[in-house]
């Protein structure tokens, strides 16, 4: 993981202000957003107008109800306290990328004369002006390069300092307000009015403004609500109850009962979870534009990655000379080093590279040599060198041998024999069917042999496949090479299944096979070409490095434009689910202790025998709870607490284990549900033997 | 407890295993509409009823028509229950001369068969003329029944089917249900009561001379018939007040382990339904275990409980178990047993007297009715009711292993977690509100015989068995007063209906949702692992809401007892 900005779960900066946030959010309008919350603000509204009227009046325990009302104020407060956290911690990250948004003055083309433009105020820009940003400028909004080609610093989004080419056509063309040109200039088509541009909606994002229930929370949300009617039920009745047992229970401790029982645990940490979930994703430079996605990453079933850079290095590389016979493997590295010493391509630096390392061949200068470098062409697929009138090529099979037959008929060669031919043909079909693909040499119409360049395949690839397999996703290997190429790639990186001359078509029909047959489809792109099935993809990431076409169809864009992110992308949707359901459990599980806790407490007054302190119900107090006072509050103080200490968990998310769902299942169970069921037993009875020592109940 | 008892109870569980498959798949065929070896004598009949009635057999009906049609069919049900009872003075098949039932219980008595609750607030043999009981009871007590089993199928092809607009035909379902499951074994079943020695006859009431010289009147009429289809159909209403205690309802061990099977056998099949509907014995088997766990705690603690006996008898010298109220016939074992499975399904039908059994033993039949009945379950409402559960639980599963929750493929969102709460809801709306308002009502409590935590316990099984639709009654309370005719009959509708409509409406919803193929990221819902978590979901869930209720009625008075207090 190459996590570019420290992901201290909190500290001193976040946590100054967030204790000024908790007050803030003590705002109705707020609290109503979360409606377990907004219960427990409510009943503790309601015990603190019954304690001053008590006050006033001068009946009950003051002191005791004082405590309770002072811990269930607590309780709204600390629900309070873990959504600033989790917001504060995106705010700070606003805040820089604020800083990125300054004033900045635009050069508003008025022709297509580049030297004709006036300054105006980056804001009045309009979608569809053309701007001219020049070496030193910020860009002033979003934007697709219509001409010309320019480094630019994108540190201010991606937090990445190297420079990056931004040019016009092509799959780079993107550039974002806020970013700034290093050298020479291009002219940009505005594509994002002033507040809607790319870093406006980061700051919505990591700040939670924008964010929206997910469709999980909200079905998660109704189990809470659900989940506090039943108990609303369970406490309301408990009045009449005690009136038929011949007992009498306050209302404040009736409260402090109903909101130890109710989900207060992971209601108040809910929204803390998800803000903590798309912060996780920001952290690691991904960037969701909408908590949905981040859930539906969770879910992928199949994810489609692209052959190159995803799963291979980003090219092939040459591993070995191949001769045809009466030609030694060292002349055959000698030309192929020659054809290549001027070629910039990935393929022809590693051909030299291997001249060096297998056979000790110097690189040489071409200018001593008096070589002509000849590039390679679309029409003749093939590249090479010119060298005091001996000519070398090398390029594919087919291109390689119509030239030499070509040289023949143009009589400045010797026939090539058939059988090398013949040779070369058969060396090139063995390399093909190993995946690798054959380039081959010639010098001067004589075939010497042919090149094998080879995908190699990212090393540990193989280990996450199995990983993801685990997980119960199926990864599809998406590539241009032809059937037998990719079958062979595929087999060596342990991918489930192929896609060999993919054109977008079949991307997008690809994907909607997939989908009809129910499956949450993932992938990533960065071409206009890859638009429509970005847009189709259940999660399509789209790498920054892409076209505004592809940052638009997406629903994630990558600022790092790293393929392989796709796998930790899936993670990070799973942990953020599996924290609401393991907190969601461990806050049900709590139920049974506290029960125990305050049940004895409020009926051991019941059916009290003559000459004995209390009813048979006091046998229910297992843990030996001081008084019914120090149980009540030890209960409501150790409500209130664990939402503080579950702030780390719920920010850092449960972690993701690849060990298949029974025993994850299993695992949590043991770990939320069993152990749910445990710590408060062990919270409370700690609490209770405090307060009764330092004398509070 | 003896090891006596125990191979019982086990032979007991090991009957109701076995015949879930063959049953389950006699079931299957039927619901499906294939050919049974039934069909030849039944298809004729069957089709003739769809073309009188205009039904098409393979017209689908949507969730809502759906409800509707089962609304509908239920209100006329309802209806004609009511009047024939407010109108039996003038209407023939009255030997007995019996007048017409006033309003309260009149309503209350069709609420509770309409519901397949057969609460009785009534003396069968003092009060229901034989029209009633069989034009009548009996006709609900196989409507009843049907429209629980109709409703499951139904949830159940939301599950099976893959993506798809209806549910199956309302109509369809309850003529199948009836024609080629319930009439036929409750054919068999009355011939072999019969044969076991309960009357069967229309004749009047027979009046004859004791050896004493006094005159006894001695009530007869069409028993045999009744007690097939209630314990069949879980329906639990008896001819007599005594119900399954009564000699002439339940005269020896035999018909009484029959009349015990019979209570689970179409409840525990349904799950093998589910499983072969949805493609796969083993989903289905999971939650017969899930049940299993539930039922062989409950009849161990209350079996114990009873064994135990009182405290307060020994000390005055008298050993043993707890005999108050139980037929010697049938003894504690039994008895306990009896009282286990019939508040587990939905029957409501009693060999003993559960007012008399201990605190402990008592609260038992209390528990399993406020869990929802989903041990088993009343027919088909057992299994709709555990598949609520199982929402509940696959989501919060779902979500720990970082995935949308799905079950069998079906992703559960918002829709179906809140139509299953709704569901949950309903039980301690009815159970809780209702209970604690009778219990400071000046009217309520005059119907309470004992003083004390066994008085409210009283209450508290009154409302728990209406809204769990179970009708057993724990005795004691006078019922029939207009207070509780008029709040256990609304509780009766609640605990029926606000659980039917979310159901329907789950099943609609899900019979739309694509089938998501399993995958090693989907958790297993056939393993133990599924079995534990459902039964605890149960638990916390559905049984804590009871916990203060619970301590101030049977937890109280077991501690007092065992301390010496008494009220």
């Amino acid at each position: 993981m190459s996590q570019s900005k420290s992901a201290v779960i909190m500290d001193a900066r976040i946590l100054g202000p967030a204790i000024g946030g908790a007050f803030r959010k003590l705002n109705p309008r707020t609290l109503s957003r979360n409606p377990v919350m907004f219960v427990v603000a409510v009943v503790s509204a309601l015990t603190s107008v019954l304690f001053v009227k008590d006050l006033v009046t001068g009946g009950g325990d003051l002191g005791f109800s004082l405590q309770i009302i002072i811990w269930l104020w607590f309780t709204v407060l600390f629900a309070n306290f873990a959504e600033a956290v989790a917001e504060g911690r995106g705010k700070a990250q606003a805040d820089s990328l604020r800083k990125a948004r300054t004033e900045t003055q635009a050069k508003l083309l008025t022709g297509d004369d580049r030297t004709k433009f006036k300054l105006v105020p980056g804001t009045s820009l309009k979608v569809g002006d053309a701007v001219l940003v020049e070496a030193g400028d910020i860009i002033p909004s979003d934007g697709e390069v219509i001409e010309g080609v320019a480094s630019v610093n994108e540190a201010a989004i991606t937090g990445e300092s190297a420079p990056v080419i931004r040019e016009s056509g092509g799959d780079r063309s993107a550039v974002t307000g806020g970013t700034q040109v290093l050298s020479d200039w291009i002219r940009v088509r505005i594509t994002a009015a002033s507040g809607h541009t790319f870093l406006d909606r980061m700051i919505s994002l990591v700040e939670g403004a924008a964010r929206q229930k997910t469709p999980n929370e909200i079905a998660l949300n109704i189990l809470l609500v659900g989940m506090t009617l039943i108990f609303v039920l369970a406490t309301a009745t408990i009045p009449s109850f005690a009136s038929y047992s011949g007992g009498y229970i306050s209302v404040t401790v009736l409260v402090a009962l109903f909101v130890t029982l109710i989900p207060t645990t992971i209601g108040a940490l809910l929204s803390a979870i998800g803000i903590a979930g798309m912060d996780r994703l920001v952290r690691f430079n991904v960037l969701a534009m909408s908590g949905r996605a981040v859930e539906a990453a969770g879910d992928v079933d199949t994810l489609l990655l692209d052959k190159t850079g995803t799963i291979t290095l980003g090219n092939r590389q040459a591993t070995e000379f191949r001769p045809v016979k009466g030609v030694t493997e060292q002349e055959l590295a000698d030309a192929a080093q020659l054809a290549s010493l001027a070629d910039e391509t990935p393929e022809g630096r590693s051909i030299v590279v291997l001249a060096k390392e297998k056979y000790g061949i110097r690189a040489r200068d071409m200018a001593t040599l008096h070589a002509a470098f000849v590039p390679f062409t679309a029409q003749t697929r093939m590249s090479g060198v010119d060298i005091d009138g001996s000519s070398i090529r090398k390029g594919a099979i087919d291109s390689v041998l119509a030239h030499v037959n070509q040289s023949i008929s143009a009589g400045s060669g010797a026939r090539p024999a058939s059988d090398a031919v013949r040779d070369l043909q058969a060396i090139a079909d063995e390399i093909g069917k190993s995946g690798g693909t054959p380039l081959a040499v010639e010098r001067d119409g004589r075939l010497l042999g042919v090149v094998h360049l080879k995908d190699i395949v990212k090393g540990g690839i193989r280990e996450r496949f199995a990983e993801l397999r685990k997980m119960g996703i199926r990864t599809v290997m998406i590539t241009g090479d032809n059937p037998m190429t990719a079958a062979a790639i595929a087999a060596e990186a342990g991918v489930d299944d192929f896609l060999a001359q993919a054109t977008p078509e079949d991307k997008l029909k690809l994907i909607r096979d997939e989908q009809a047959k129910g499956k949450l489809v993932a992938m990533c792109g960065d071409g206009t070409n890859d638009a429509p099935a970005l847009a189709q993809a259940d999660v399509g990431v789209a790498m920054n490095t892409g076209t505004v076409a592809a940052r638009e169809a997406g629903n994630m864009v990558d600022l790092d434009s790293d393929p392989t992110k796709l796998i930790e992308i899936v993670e990070i949707g799973k942990a953020l689910l599996m924290t609401r359901g393991s907190l969601t459990t461990f806050s049900i599980a709590n139920d049974v202790a506290k029960y125990f806790a305050i049940i004895p407490a409020m009926f051991a007054v019941f059916y009290v025998a003559p000459g004995q302190t209390s009813g048979p119900l006091q046998a229910l107090n297992i843990m030996h709870l001081a008084t019914p006072q120090s149980a009540i509050l030890s209960a409501i103080i150790f409500n209130a607490l664990i939402i503080i200490a579950l702030i780390p968990l719920s920010l850092k998310g449960v972690k993701y284990r690849a060990i298949g769902a029974g025993a994850l299942l299993s695992r949590n169970l043991l770990v939320y549900g069993l152990g749910g069921i445990i710590v408060p037993f062990v919270g409370i009875k700690l609490i209770d033997m405090i307060i009764t020592a330092v004398g509070l109940a | 407890m003896t090891l006596n008892g125990w191979i019982q109870i086990l032979a007991y569980c090991g009957i109701v295993v076995l015949l879930v498959k063959p049953l389950g798949g006699y079931m299957h065929r039927v619901f499906n509409g294939d050919r049974t070896f039934l069909s030849p004598v039944l298809g004729p009949l069957e089709r003739a009823l769809y073309r009188i009635s205009g039904t098409s057999e393979r017209e689908e009906q949507h969730w809502m028509t759906y409800a509707a049609a089962l609304l509908v069919f239920n209100l006329a049900g309802f209806l004609v229950l009511y009047f024939l009872q407010r109108l039996q003075g003038s209407l023939p098949l009255n030997p007995a001369g019996m007048t017409a039932v006033e309003p309260g219980l009149a309503f209350n008595t069709a609420a509770s068969f309409m519901t397949n609750t057969n609460w009785q607030n009534y003396g069968g043999e003092s009060t229901m003329s034989y029209l009633v009981q069989i034009a009548g009871l009996t006709v609900q007590n196989f409507l009843s029944a049907a429209t629980g089993i109709a409703i499951a199928i139904a949830l159940i092809r939301g599950f099976a089917k893959a993506s798809g607009k209806s549910i199956g035909n309302f109509w369809v379902d309850m003529t199948r249900c009836t024609l080629y499951l319930l009439l036929p074994l409750c054919i068999v079943l009355t011939l072999v009561y019969v044969y076991l020695g309960v009357p069967q006859t229309l004749g009047a009431y027979i009046n004859a001379t004791t050896l004493e010289g006094a005159q006894q009147t001695i009530a007869v009429g069409p028993v045999a018939s009744q007690v097939a289809i209630k314990m069949l159909g879980t329906n639990g209403g008896g001819f007599f007040n005594a119900n399954a205690a009564h000699p002439f309802e339940n005269p020896n061990a035999i018909s009484n382990l029959i009349q015990m099977v019979t209570i689970f056998a179409i409840g525990a099949a349904l799950t093998n339904v589910f499983g072969r509907m949805i493609g796969s014995q083993r989903q289905g088997w999971a939650i017969l275990s899930a049940m299993g766990v539930l039922f062989i705690a409950g009849i161990a603690i209350c079996y114990w409980a009873e064994a135990a006996g009182n405290p307060l008898v020994h000390a005055l010298g008298i050993d043993g178990g707890n005999m108050e109220g139980k037929e010697t016939r049938f003894g504690i074992a039994l008895s306990a047993l009896f009282a286990v499975i019939t508040t587990a399904a939905s029957c409501g039908a009693v060999n003993a007297m559960h007012d008399s059994f201990t605190a402990l033993g008592g609260m038992i039949p209390i528990i399993n009715m406020q869990l929802g009945e989903v041990i088993v379950g009343g027919v088909g409402a057992g299994l709709y009711g555990i598949l609520m559960y199982i929402v509940i639980a696959v989501f919060v599963a779902g979500l720990m292993v970082g995935r949308t929750p799905e079950y069998l493929g079906k992703k559960i969102e918002a829709k179906e977690v809140k139509m299953a709460m709704l569901a949950i809801l309903c039980l301690p709306l009815a159970m809780l509100i209702f209970t604690a308002i009778a219990v400071v009502l000046p009217t309520g409590v005059a119907s309470i015989a004992n003083a004390g935590p066994h008085g409210f316990s009283e209450v508290l099984y009154a409302y728990t068995s209406a809204a769990a639709n179970n009708g057993s009654a724990f005795g004691g309370l006078t019922g029939n007063t207009p207070w509780y005719n008029i709040t256990l009959g609304i509780g009766m509708l609640m605990g029926r209906f606000l659980v039917i409509i979310p159901a329907l409406a789950i099943a609609g919803s899900l019979v739309a949702k694509k089938t998501v193929p399993a995958s090693a990221g989907t958790f297993p819902t056939d393993g133990p692992l599924f079995v534990g978590l459902l039964v605890g979901v149960i638990l916390i869930v559905g049984g804590l809401t009871f916990f203060p209720a619970l301590a101030v009625g049977p937890i109280v008075e077991h501690l007092a007892t065992i301390s010496g207090q008494t009220f």
